[in-house]
């Protein structure tokens, strides 16, 4: 198979390494050759975050590169605006509909872009979920990032079974059930 | 065939470490090295290891490790290295009983430091060969090969990785631990004593083995030609090749696993068959200079930067010509790091922010009181440096010129290097006013324990070390301990620490809001008391935002419950909604 390059990206603090060790479990279980690329130390400290997956036959360089990525899965809206030039043609882009104004915004520096999903919907394909206020109702706003990724499980070459088995190994024990629900509830929107 | 594991850079390096045998280990937590060390823990029944307060001391453990005859070795950072360079020089003239080896992480691209020196340049200095790994498999086999060959030729050896090696996963196939005999001890003072008499007779010895492991680098497996077409060839190690592989597959490539000493022959060799000889190396042009000062024609640096990570598509546009068409950017404001909501050095930091005090700072998560709103800090340079400027100030202006200055240095930094500084400003009349900021962690580099914490590595009570304690037995008069929340007592003890003419102390001692992982209360804003006077933002906590209306919003799925907001709010518009555990 051809090396599918997917990006996750978000806001330090966000879980987005969690869901990078939920990807690489993945993939290994589906029989890739993978490498993955994630930040840690300074940007985590609420910085601008990105991991890299990709996975096929043979990967050589473990990060993906703009005009690359097959999937973009972000976190925040303006992290999808970052990040979208990395998309290729026909990629897609999931994104939590959720703002969090970084600090040249709070301080009345910067002005938080306006419409941004709008604009990106014109240029490319956007899935847009409210993954910050469904996971309110499930009682844990922490695990949104399980909701998006499964709106992004439905674009990827996984089978939910495989992605059940891979959650309850990766998360804590205590949180398993709420995370495979959360999960349910993203792989059960269109 | 072994079984295969995806692994980060670093984890691998910890699984290698363990297969080779490795006994000891040291190390200073530092990004991208400090996972090292943590994912190490899991093997804590075959491998001691340990949290040393610096560098230098864990390189030195090591050093004491591998005399005593078994494999030794310690990780650090690059600025790391140079904390431990007094050690590296002269134990690369003693060599090694038991295999040695320091891993150091560079960071291209700075992602987490304060400069981008190349470790490589270093090692050439102290003349100590050098390995560097491409990927996780390397990592964990090439650090199986670094003992073999520390033992073989009598040679400390540094591990190389970078921020991307480190923080990459890749698959990796595991395999058992191999129980090396621990090697007897025997004296040797000519070998093991750096006193100018030895160390002359040492230093010829090194330069030999130094030769001998140039010639076998000809033949060593871990150096690999890539014979493809001609008209490409590369030159590379580490990270780069696989952009290189990436951009250009039908290139032909010869990969280095050991950077330094250089297999002149085998690069000679492969020089002379290709049509255009390419050298990629992130950082310096390490391999460049010396392959073009052999008389090689090759194109390095003329097209290539010394900053930052390569990546393939910068490959393809400066090698191949290749015209991209690569999408800009969207405009987007940049969302730099901050500090945590409820962070403490946050209150620290508005205080001294309100007194209009300058700051010499230091490294750790509080450096991020340099930017604004907080704008308190006005130096960083290296780990334990803010005490040893602040004095530096004082003695070239005076000591009413230091009224308004304090140094802050974070718990772990005080007792890497900040220890020393403080004793200078005892001992040569100083009066300036030192904030050590104790969150009872490393928190920048992923909250390590230290020897403060009354925690172990592996998590294991220890004796902890007193901070007040070793500020008083030095001499230090005025040492206060103050909660970081507690604004009056904050303000009024620096003002009048400050106006003193001696040397204090005041240690500000709340936990990182991260280490406590109980469910915290949690503050909202009530848009009908609020005057919209913008007090409680000063601070600048992340989790508060400015609605249209110009009331105040607090995100409750940020808020950690400092109450901080709400002790700056003079018309109770902030309120506690829900208690904490
Ligand atoms: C010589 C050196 N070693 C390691 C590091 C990596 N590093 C950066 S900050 C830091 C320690 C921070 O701990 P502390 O001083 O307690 O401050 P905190 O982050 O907890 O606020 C370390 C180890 C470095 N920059 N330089
Ligand atoms: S990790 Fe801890 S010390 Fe660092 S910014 Fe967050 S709360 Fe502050
Ligand atoms: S109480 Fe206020 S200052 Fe503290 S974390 Fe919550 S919103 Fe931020």
């Amino acid at each position: 198979m051809a090396v599918k390059n997917i990006m996750i990206v978000g806001v330090g603090g966000q879980g987005t390494l969690l869901t990078s060790r939920i990807l690489g479990g993945l993939t290994i279980a589906g029989g890739y050759d993978v490498k993955l690329s994630e930040v840690h130390g300074m940007a985590q400290r609420g910085g601008s975050v990105v991991t890299f997956v990709r996975y096929g036959d043979k990967v050589a360089e473990p990060i993906v590169e703009e005009g690359q990525a097959d999937v973009i899965i972000a976190f925040e809206r303006l992290e999808a605006l970052r990040y979208a030039h990395f998309l290729k043609k026909d990629g897609v882009l999931i994104v939590n509909d959720w703002r969090i104004d970084p600090m040249p915004v709070v301080i009345g520096n910067a002005e938080y872009p306006e419409h941004i999903l709008e604009n990106l919907e014109k240029e490319y394909k956007v899935y847009r979920v409210d993954a910050t206020e469904e996971s309110r109702k499930l009682g844990n706003p922490k695990v949104f990032n399980l909701i998006v990724l499964g709106v992004a499980a439905q674009h990827m070459d996984f089978t939910k079974e495989q992605w059940y088995e891979v959650i309850e190994k990766t998360v804590p024990p205590k949180t398993i059930e709420i995370n495979k629900k959360a999960f349910d509830v993203g792989y059960g929107m269109k | 065939m072994g079984k295969k594991v995806i692994m980060l850079g670093n984890e691998a390096i910890a699984r290698g470490a363990y297969e080779a045998g490795v006994k000891v280990s040291s190390a200073y937590p530092g990004t991208p090295s400090t996972e090292i060390s943590e994912y190490l823990v899991q093997y804590k029944d075959d491998v001691y290891e340990e949290w040393a307060p610096n560098e230098k001391v864990a390189a030195e453990v090591a050093v004491g490790a591998s005399i005593a005859g078994v494999r030794a070795m310690a990780c650090m950072k690059h600025v790391g290295l140079n904390v431990a360079s007094d050690p590296l020089y002269s134990v690369s003239y003693m060599g090694v009983n038991g295999g040695l080896v320091l891993v150091v992480a560079d960071d291209p691209g700075l992602y987490s430091s304060q400069n981008e020196q190349d470790t490589r340049m270093v090692a050439r200095a102290a003349q100590i060969p050098v390995i560097e790994p491409s990927d996780s498999a390397e990592a964990k086999d090439f650090f199986k090969t670094a003992f073999e060959l520390s033992e073989k030729f009598d040679r400390p050896f540094i591990f190389r990785t970078t921020t991307r090696l480190a923080h990459s996963q890749g698959l990796v196939e595991l395999q058992e631990r191999e129980e090396p005999e621990d090697k007897p001890y025997e004296k040797n003072i000519q070998k093991n004593v750096m006193m100018p008499g030895n160390a002359k007779i040492r230093h010829i010895e090194i330069e030999k083995r130094n030769l001998e492991l140039a010639e076998a680098a000809n033949t060593l497996p871990i150096n690999r030609v890539e014979m493809n077409d001609t008209k490409i060839g590369v030159i590379t190690s580490g990270i780069p090749y696989q952009y290189v592989k990436e951009a250009m597959p039908e290139a032909s490539v010869l990969k280095l696993g050991m950077v330094n000493p250089l297999p002149r022959k085998l690069i000679e060799d492969f020089a002379s068959k290709v049509d255009t000889l390419y050298i990629v190396e992130e950082l310096d042009p390490v391999i460049e200079e010396q392959v073009k000062s052999w008389g090689i024609k090759a194109i390095g640096k003329e097209i290539l930067t010394v900053q930052g990570e390569y990546s393939a598509n910068m490959l393809r546009k400066a090698i191949l010509k290749q015209d991209l068409d690569i999408k800009k950017p969207a405009e987007a404001p940049g969302r730099p790091p901050i500090l945590c909501p409820g962070c403490p050095h946050r209150s620290v930091f508005y205080v001294l922010n309100r007194l209009k005090m300058h700051a010499a700072g230091d490294i750790g998560c509080y450096t991020l009181g340099a930017v604004a709103p907080l704008s308190v800090i006005d130096t960083t340079m290296c780990m334990g440096s803010s005490i040893s400027t602040l004095h530096g100030m004082e003695k070239a202006k005076g000591k009413d010129y230091i009224k308004n200055w304090v140094a802050v240095i974070g718990d772990s930094t005080f007792l890497h290097t900040g220890v020393n500084s403080l004793m200078n400003m005892v001992y040569n009349h100083a009066t300036g006013t030192v904030i050590i900021l104790d969150n009872s962690t490393t928190a920048m580099t992923g909250h390590q324990d230290h020897a403060a914490t009354g925690k172990t590595l592996q998590g294991d009570p220890a004796y902890a070390i007193s901070i007040p304690g070793i500020c008083r037995a030095m001499g230090v008069k005025n040492v206060h301990e103050i909660n970081a929340f507690d604004l009056p007592l904050l303000e009024k003890t620096i003002r009048e620490e400050t106006a003193k003419d001696e040397v204090s102390v005041i240690i500000t001692k709340t936990p990182c809001v991260l280490l406590d992982k109980r469910k915290k209360p949690l503050y909202a804003a009530h848009a009908d008391k609020c005057k919209k006077c913008g007090m409680c933002m000063k601070p600048g906590c992340p989790a508060m935002t400015k609605n249209a209306d110009g009331t105040i919003h607090i995100d409750d799925t940020m808020c950690t419950g400092c109450g901080l907001c709400k002790d700056l709010c003079k018309f109770d518009a902030i309120e506690l909604v829900k208690e904490g555990e």
